[in-house]
């Protein structure tokens, strides 16, 4: 069961570090959002993977606040492109 | 390992991969679009199937799983649609074979009409 949390993690860090590749050389403010985006979302996952990882139940709630954040964040940017703020 | 051990290793493999997948659709796709289109449905997809993953190793944290996954349901897909509707309205084209064609622009009309009603 440890081998397959490691390949998971190993797994979501290389996603990761695409994302990120894409977030700071992406050509427009969109694609940037986007990768923001993705970003956010393996890192609730990983949180919760982590949780399971160390057996403390805290870092659950932890990755529901930065979900929580990460939806409005992008919402916000959203707003912003738009020219709606 | 028991039968729960099982289900909650495949789901957590499986999540996992298409958060792998998604990110590089992420770096490879060629438009905005495009990359909306890869890296939004497939991590959401991703991060569902790995919290029911822990939720299935460790059965009392299932009710606080199904929370964020639940959140992840209507949350991801929303933010995808307001990031697809901002580059719309910035003007960006959709990348057709050939080009960015304005041909198979259908709502470049209501796009107008809802200017115009806004000016007015």
């Amino acid at each position: 069961m440890t081998y397959i949390i490691y390949i998971a993690l190993i797994l979501m860090a290389v996603g990761m570090i695409f994302a990120a590749i894409r977030f700071v050389k992406g050509p427009t403010a969109g694609d940037r959002a986007v990768a923001l985006d993705t970003i956010t979302t393996i890192g609730v996952a990983g949180l919760v993977l982590l949780a399971y990882m160390f057996q403390r139940f805290v870092y659950v709630d932890v990755a529901l606040v930065y979900a929580v954040l990460g939806f409005i964040g992008v919402i916000v940017i959203a707003r912003y492109l738009e020219g709606a703020l | 390992m028991s039968i729960m051990e099982i289900i909650g290793g495949i789901f957590i493999i499986v999540g996992s991969l298409f958060l792998f997948l998604g990110a590089l659709g992420i770096f490879r796709m060629p438009d905005v679009y495009n990359r909306l289109q890869a890296g939004t449905k497939a991590t959401t997809l991703g991060a569902m199937s790995l919290i029911l993953g822990v939720g299935f190793l460790e059965p009392s944290w299932i009710i606080k799983s199904l929370i964020i996954i639940i959140f992840i349901a209507y949350s991801n897909p929303l933010s995808s649609h307001a990031l697809a509707r901002a580059m719309y309205k910035r003007g960006h084209l959709p990348l057709i074979k050939g080009g960015y064609k304005k041909s198979m622009d259908a709502y470049s009309e209501v796009v107008k009409q809802t200017k115009e009603e806004e000016k007015s």
